[in-house]
């Protein structure tokens, strides 16, 4: 558990990848290829299966057949995945600087320390505070910041931009190019415009 | 290691900062003792003999009652997807729950016990031997529940089932719990009682982990 460079490249590949929830499947015969510095935007409407093909991608549910590789990743390193579903994750009770600590040291800490963290994400003025008193929003950069404090190559992002304000959303973009251009892979379920250079989009449900 | 030391801080500082929940359990480990004198009659021989027996009960229940905040708000809120993505075994992360909720569940109660030794009319001798047992037996009971809540977070209303699954295992604590402070025959008894207490609270501790972790992953797929 020692500090950790973001590790080589990365590309995500799947084949023939099939997800869903029990029985019922939500997408099927997907052949993604995301390579190490871009990323792909998922859209389509509510229920889609989104949220359940980020999962599958995370490893958090067993895809229902097909298979997910990760090109590139040491075994060996650890795990190189965030993933940031709807919930976030904050107790209440915990200050927030507290929450982001904890965070760092489940996931192994990086260079970033959480008080550089939460100024870049905006809520350095809020750190003592218990979580429980933040917004939605900011309950939304805090978990923006959890990407910052352990550097993984490969971000699995669900609906990132939801209940952010404009500023959130420019911080959100920004983040992501750094995350970017540093050889970084995302893969960002949304329904919001997210400008970022060179993302491909992914429309699941229109054969449907 | 950084990730031991974090889960196990951010539990104790839950359930300190809140204050209620421990206090909850140790007034109702009071309360348990309290109301069996009322209950039989105040035959201060007949209570003495019996009150071993209370206080381990007490204490059992009261650990039972602490099970459900074990996983389940970390499957509510989310932490548990992110324990499952954390760069340490889910089996280190049990381990530092269990720990802490023997400090917060059970630590607590042993504290608290002098209380009872008094309404109960225990004698000197007879008390010490029983804070020694709690302390030596206390960290099974706290292993298996965190197996029984582990095998039940994923139900949606498996609160109360996991006290039913893991009464049976804990049955051997109980046993030698109360029979070391007890005996039936002779001090040489009560200290191999011990012995077996100590015996079982090691080889819970050291196996519930990775069955709670197995056990975790199952449910969650």
């Amino acid at each position: 558990m020692t500090q950790r460079q973001v590790q080589h490249r990365i590309n995500l590949k799947t084949q023939g990848l099939a997800c869903g929830r029990g029985d019922t499947v939500l997408a099927a015969d997907l052949s993604l290829e995301v390579a190490a510095g871009t990323a792909l935007l998922l859209r389509g409407p509510n229920g889609v299966g989104k949220s359940t093909l980020l999962l599958t991608l995370a490893g958090l549910l067993n895809p229902l057949s097909g298979n997910v590789v990760f090109e590139g990743a040491d075994p060996e390193a650890g795990p190189f995945i965030h993933h940031c579903g709807h919930k976030n994750a904050v107790r209440p009770r915990l200050s927030v600087v507290e929450t982001l600590k904890f965070w760092a040291d489940i996931n192994g800490p990086g260079e970033v320390t959480p008080s550089t963290a939460l100024d870049r994400v905006g809520l350095g003025r809020a750190a003592h505070l218990d979580a429980g008193y933040l917004s939605a929003g900011q309950q939304r950069r805090l978990v923006l910041a959890r990407l910052l404090v352990s550097p993984r190559p490969v971000w699995l992002l669900d609906e990132p931009s939801a209940a952010l304000d404009a500023a959130g959303r420019d911080l959100l973009a920004a983040l992501l190019a750094d995350h970017l251009r540093n050889g970084g892979l995302a893969v960002i379920a949304t329904h919001d415009d997210i400008t970022l250079p060179g993302a491909a989009t992914l429309t699941l449900g229109a054969r449907a | 290691m950084s990730g031991f030391l974090g889960v196990l801080r951010r539990d104790l500082r839950l359930s300190f900062s809140g204050g209620g929940e421990v206090l909850t359990l140790v007034l109702f480990f009071v309360i348990v003792g309290a109301i069996v004198p009322f209950a039989i009659g105040p035959d201060r021989a007949l209570l003495a003999s019996i009150a071993p027996g209370i206080i381990w009960i007490a204490a059992f229940l009261a650990m039972l009652l602490g099970l459900d905040r074990l996983f389940r708000p970390d499957r509510d809120d989310g932490t548990l997807a992110l324990y499952r993505m954390a760069d340490m075994s889910m089996a280190s992360v049990v381990a530092a729950k269990v720990i802490a909720h023997w400090l917060t569940a059970a630590l607590p109660l042993i504290l608290a016990s002098p209380f009872l030794a008094m309404i109960l009319a225990m004698d000197g001798a007879t008390f010490w031997r029983t804070v020694l047992s709690l302390l030596l037996g206390t960290p099974a009971l706290a292993a298996f529940g965190a197996f029984g809540a582990a095998i039940t977070v994923a139900l949606r209303r498996g609160g109360l089932l996991a006290p039913i699954l893991i009464a049976p295992l804990c049955v051997p604590v109980l046993i030698f719990g109360v029979g070391a402070i007890a005996p039936l025959g002779g001090p040489d008894q009560a200290s191999s009682a011990m012995l077996f207490l100590a015996a079982l609270s090691l080889m819970a501790f050291a196996l519930s982990p990775f069955a709670a972790a197995l056990a975790i992953d199952w449910g969650e797929e």
